[in-house]
């Protein structure tokens, strides 16, 4: 499989990246040598495995359904978390105007 | 006196707890090195009074009689990929500038808690994704060595921990922290004759760590010697409620179970990671580091790893789709830069944004992962990716019954100039063609100074070990050690 410009601009679009033609031309056979090198995977039988899910065995632990049930992983820190913010306003994240 | 700034981890340590000098000594030398070592641009920001601090507090305790920490007294490095509280984190690229963490990761406070300081922030590739330093938009770190030409080239010093790297070979730290997606911490160790592992997927929190690809991810020590790596790995690891894949389970002593007697032990020579191309320079040396292993009392054996060859294909898509999912977080909402054109709405916001802030090989990776996870491809790359990861764990898995550990180059090439691969992705994703297949497989995995080739550079010797079986990498890592008797350090230029 390869990707031509229309392709690449589509999946620019998909990843929020804002891409000029000039960039998009530049990616375009960049990807493809990219992509015709990882299709050598084709040629593995992969028939009956599993496609891997954990690399260690390991189980996810579940905790007690009480809001803030572990002090270590509890929230109640809104000022932390809007302290990086670009904008923040009232205590949210401020954007721009969403008028569809 | 001998100069403090030659010293490791244990040597300070025990330096420290002995009365030989005092931490705060060992902090202002680490501090006069790092301000001095500014034209190998290692460190993005330097925090001196952080690592005096945690001095100062050493030799309170110490001279109050209490015991001392495991790390009392050491300064340190620290990826710029681990949030530190109060202290800028960039990842090394422009769409974090300006993100000053209210919370520090798991690792770095682990550290803190074992007494240890902070010498500064360390440059690295871009979002970690990268093999040679050249990915950060805080440009390139320059590795302390030199081809014995007599020329002047600047070395990378691998990628993606180049500015660990750096740092620790030209001694403006003891040892610093590292993170390993795909030969991060290995491929760069080797590049600049320090030791560094890679523990078990789990070992170490992710929280708090840039994530880069989750299903890959660890963090781990670089330093001068195993030893100092057994110590630090012990300060970093640990169980954390908040990372939902990290092992609960208890961290062993590696430091006191270390041993280079190798008896019993049984040593597998991949046959496929003997591949065309491979300097003979590389081959000699792993065959001379089979010899040193047979030496110390194991038993060498032939294996086979099958699916070796796919495994760098494989990772070209899980680590790109995992990425293009971990930064479609950067959004200019929520941290970092915000590209606001006039009259933007929030798509062209996002999009402007992410543009702007995300450098070319980022962006690259993004784009890979997002192609293959869209409709109609997920299954043909995605999911076929992800049956060969369990194919290539299970070479291992199949390995192990012939053999304890493995032994293998760590990469294909010794340090190459800067600028020497940067036009060719390609080329540069195959210098971590021996490093991938243990991150694939979650196995711990350590790279160690072998020799020097005959440029004068230094080339790494990598032991791959069992899940959860980082005592006998250590070990074998240090069985090497002994032997190779590996004195070599960079001439200061800078």
């Amino acid at each position: 499989m390869s990707v031509d410009s229309k392709t690449v601009k589509k999946i620019a679009s998909l990843a929020r990246i804002h891409m000029d033609d000039a960039e998009v031309e530049a990616l375009v056979p960049e990807l493809n040598n990219i992509l015709g090198w990882v299709e050598q995977l084709g040629e593995v039988d992969v028939s009956g495995v599993e496609p891997m899910t954990a690399v260690i065995p390991n189980t996810l632990r579940m905790r007690d359904d009480i809001v803030d049930a572990d002090p270590l992983t509890a929230g109640g820190v809104r000022d932390k978390v809007l302290a990086n913010a670009p904008v923040a306003e009232h205590g949210f994240f401020g954007v721009p105007k969403v008028i569809e | 006196m001998t100069d403090i700034t030659d010293l490791g981890i244990k040597a300070i340590r025990d330096g420290v707890r002995e009365g030989t000098f005092s931490a705060r000594e060992v902090a202002e030398a680490f501090n006069a090195n790092v301000a001095g070592g500014k034209e190998l641009n290692a460190f993005l920001v330097e925090t001196p009074e952080h690592a005096l601090a945690a001095a100062d507090a050493a030799d309170k305790a110490r001279a109050a009689g209490e015991e001392l920490a495991p790390m009392a007294g050491v300064p340190i490095g620290m990826k710029d990929l681990f949030c530190t509280e109060g202290v800028a984190t960039t990842a090394c690229s422009h769409i974090l500038e300006g993100f000053v963490p209210t919370y520090e990761s798991t690792v770095s406070a682990n550290l803190w808690k074992a007494g240890a300081g902070m010498l500064g922030k360390l440059n690295m590739d871009q979002f970690a994704m990268g093999s040679s330093n050249e990915t950060s938009a805080f440009g390139n770190v320059i590795s302390p060595w030199r081809r014995n030409d007599g020329g002047n080239t600047d070395l990378a010093p691998g990628g993606s921990s180049g500015g660990s790297a750096s740092a620790v070979s030209g001694r403006l730290c003891p040892a610093a922290t590292g993170t390993d997606t795909g030969g991060s911490i290995r491929q760069p160790a080797a590049f600049v004759g320090i030791s560094g592992i890679k523990p078990t997927y789990g070992r170490c929190s992710r929280w708090g760590v840039v994530a880069f690809a989750s299903s890959l991810d660890q963090a781990g020590p670089m330093a001068h010697d195993v030893t100092d790596c057994a110590i630090m790995l012990q300060a970093m690891a640990g169980f954390d409620p908040k990372d939902a894949t990290s092992l609960d389970l208890p961290v062993p002593d590696w430091e006191s179970a270390l041993s280079s007697d190798l008896k019993g032990k049984r040593v597998g020579i991949p046959k496929e990671y003997r591949i065309d191309g491979t300097p003979a320079e590389i081959n000699e040396l792993w065959d001379k580091g089979a010899e040193w292993l047979r030496d110390a009392g194991a038993e060498i054996v032939e294996i086979s790893l099958p699916h070796t060859k796919y495994a760098l294909p494989a990772y070209y898509i899980i680590a790109p789709a995992e990425a293009s999912s971990n930064l479609a977080r950067y959004d200019g909402v929520r941290y970092g830069k915000r590209e606001l054109p006039d009259g933007a709405g929030l798509q062209d916001m996002y999009a402007a944004t992410r543009a702007e802030g995300f450098g070319p090989e980022v962006k690259r990776r993004i784009m890979i992962g997002t192609y293959v996870l869209s409709a109609g491809f997920y299954d043909a790359y995605y999911t076929q990716a992800q049956k060969v990861r369990t194919l290539i764990a299970r070479d291992f898995e199949q390995a192990w019954e012939q053999c304890d550990m493995i032994l293998a180059p760590t990469a294909p090439s010794a340090a190459f100039g800067l600028g020497e691969k940067a036009d060719d992705p390609l080329a540069m994703y195959l210098n971590d063609v021996f490093a991938v297949p243990a991150s694939l497989a979650g196995l711990p995995a350590m790279s160690v100074p072998g020799g020097l080739d005959g440029q004068g550079l230094p080339l790494g010797l990598q032991i791959v070990g069992k899940a959860l079986d980082e005592q006998s990498v250590l070990n074998a890592g240090l069985a090497i050690e002994q032997r190779a008797g590996f004195t070599a350090r960079p001439d200061k230029w800078w």
